[in-house]
């Protein structure tokens, strides 16, 4: 049995029947780690002993006949934003390097209540900030379908990682498209629940009301069985939502016949790459073809996603980042007397003075250019006009999903401009950069779920991904829709040429 | 919309990051673009329209308060930089000398 080509749904069978020992089932896809992850750079850390121990007691347990979890011996890759206690947490930046949480994050002990087996932690942009994975203090990561491109971020290492099968799937998160982008540029299926259906508990805070957790894997119903195990209120949450969770598996096989579809003007206006239109013209063509119906739906503030969110995200942030003070956590800057930079300015105490080094030295560019807008935001005389005013922009936008959610079941598009683009392309503009969002941000700011999913490939080969955008708590509905258009195409099947 | 050196310098400080003159001048003109594109906002009448702070407008949510087990003193220092085994150590608050 080759366990690398098998769904997480037919590998966590596999184990249960005693087909496939956790053992083989983990090692596998460690020994792919070692074989590729060279030229990807998915992962931070791999915690190759605790699996293998790990799945040697399920296979113990097994043999038993002691029940095993729902996901018992399935290898997960998890985003380095979520803490775990038996490996390093950095959230890719200098300012965590070797951070060692003292618990795990609610989705991390969820799945390992489940027996899901954690692999390692992957590569991100730093405190989740950036849509390229180039903002890693740790090097960027390779898309697997063309290795001079970038995979998406921020979760480029969670999506790089399940294309190239080093884990059949893995945990990211989505603050403004940071799972729909990645697994759109790498060809594989990203979910980004409604706000609060995951517990954010033990995930590194980027901006609180946009950040949500949620799965990528190669197809919706493998996103289906993570969900039930990682979805569900916490108390350690209190913004996590107390709804009950469905049995997402079970609800994948309803007809996508009499399904409303809203196809929105504003998503295929200026800066769409020809290609990636057709993509998605041709998936659209698929759903009509399957019964369902495209009806064309209005977002008249879609075009001010992008300014709100770039001040929504980083006000947030600065206030989250604060907490990184050299204090108790994370980096000291180390007095060198004759060796400090260059600074301006005077500081009123040591203590200031070390929270500032510690702060400059810790955080990469990216990360202190966000701190520095949101802060400026929030400042004296600028709040109202710039904060308060982008949250009043935040309920239009939302409002616009509200009214348009009363014609249609759900909404469809491509989840970015283009395909994956080349590293280092983007990287001396942060504009050009926050542009690759335009899709993706207005359903973090108005708190809805979406999917993404691969709908083609351009002719240079390059995945192009289609999303999907539904009410809040129509995970259903979402799972069920990108499932039906799976069960229909091929293109979540296809595999990068990496030679092992 | 331009910001100037100083107001660069002065959020530099607020958000405690010490910048280098080469950063403060990168800084500058970055930051004006942004705030310059985050600006557009502005032709948007919102006069009647309620700040959006939260997804989810709910209620408080409350709970007991029973005392619970949490992180040992061992464990919350244990990624500190400096600590004595009972407290976090940092340099002077007040004052102008003995930089740790």
């Amino acid at each position: 049995m080759q366990p690398l080509q098998l769904s997480a749904l037919d590998l966590v069978g596999a184990v249960k029947r005693g087909d496939l020992s956790a053992v083989a089932c983990v090692e596998a896809y460690l020994d792919r780690i070692v074989a590729v992850d060279g030229r990807i750079n998915a992962f931070l850390a791999v915690g190759r002993e605790p699996a293998l121990a790990q799945a040697a007691k399920i296979d113990v347990r097994r043999k038993a006949g002691k029940p095993l979890g729902a996901l018992a011996g399935l290898p997960v890759a998890v985003k380095d934003a979520l803490c775990t206690t038996d490996l390093p947490t950095t959230c890719a930046s200098k300012m965590l390097a070797g951070y060692q949480p003292p618990y795990d994050a609610d989705v991390v002990a969820r799945l390992r209540r489940a027996d899901a087996v954690i692999v390692g932690k992957t590569n991100m942009d730093e405190f989740a900030m950036g849509g390229s994975n180039e903002n890693s203090a740790f090097g960027p990561v390779h898309n697997p379908w063309d290795l001079n491109r970038a995979p998406g971020g921020s979760s480029g290492g969670s999506a790089a990682c399940v294309a190239a099968d080093m884990a059949p799937v893995a945990i990211g998160s989505d603050t403004g498209g940071s799972i729909r982008q990645p697994a759109g540029l790498c060809g594989i299926t990203g979910f980004k629940p409604t706000y609060g259906r995951i517990s954010r508990r033990g995930l590194v805070a980027f901006a609180s009301s946009l950040d949500q957790i949620g799965p990528m894997a190669h197809s919706a119903a493998d996103c289906a069985l993570l969900m039930e195990t990682i979805a569900g209120h916490d108390p350690g949450d209190a913004t996590s939502l107390t709804d009950p969770v469905p049995a997402y598996g079970q609800l994948l096989g309803e007809p996508l016949a009499g399904l409303r579809i809203g196809r929105v003007a504003e998503h295929f206006g200026a800066g769409l790459d020809p290609e990636v239109a057709r993509g998605i013209e041709s998936a659209f063509d698929t759903f009509r073809a399957a019964g369902a119906t495209i009806h064309d739906v209005e977002l008249p503030h879609a075009r001010y996603g992008i300014p709100t969110y770039y001040l929504i995200a980083p006000c947030e942030a600065s206030s989250n980042l604060a907490r990184y003070d050299g204090a108790h956590y994370g980096h000291r800057h180390r007095a060198e007397p004759g060796r400090e930079a260059d600074q301006v300015g005077q500081f009123e105490s040591p203590l200031v003075e070390m929270y500032c080094r510690s702060r400059a030295e810790g955080f990469g560019p990216e990360v202190k250019r966000r701190v520095m807008l949101g802060t400026y935001a929030l400042s004296a005389g600028y709040y109202e006009a710039f904060y308060a005013k982008a949250l009043r922009v935040r309920r239009l936008i939302q409002r616009d999903y509200f009214e348009a959610f009363a014609k249609v079941d759900l909404i469809a598009g491509p989840v970015s401009p283009t395909p994956a683009f080349k590293l280092g392309e983007k990287t001396g503009d942060p504009l050009a950069m926050y542009l690759v969002d335009m899709y993706t941000v207005g359903t973090n700011l108005a708190g809805i779920g979406g999917i993404s999913f691969p709908c083609g490939f351009t002719p240079g080969g390059l995945p192009i991904g289609f999303q999907l955008q539904g009410p809040a708590l129509a995970e259903p509905l979402l799972l069920r829709a990108a499932h039906g258009f799976q069960s229909l195409t091929d293109w979540h099947t296809r595999r990068p040429a990496l030679s092992a | 919309m331009s910001l100037s050196r100083q107001e660069v310098a002065k959020v530099g400080m607020l958000a405690r990051l010490a910048l280098t003159e080469a950063e403060l001048e990168k800084m500058t003109g970055e930051l004006s673009k942004l705030v310059e594109f985050v600006s557009q906002l502005s032709e948007l009448d919102t006069a009647a329209v309620e700040p959006l702070a939260h997804p989810l407008e709910t209620r408080n949510v409350f709970r007991e308060d029973i005392p619970a087990a949490s992180l040992t003193t061992e464990q919350a220092l244990a990624n500190s930089p400096r600590h004595d085994n009972s407290c976090f150590l940092v340099p002077a608050v007040l004052g102008d000398s003995g930089a740790a």
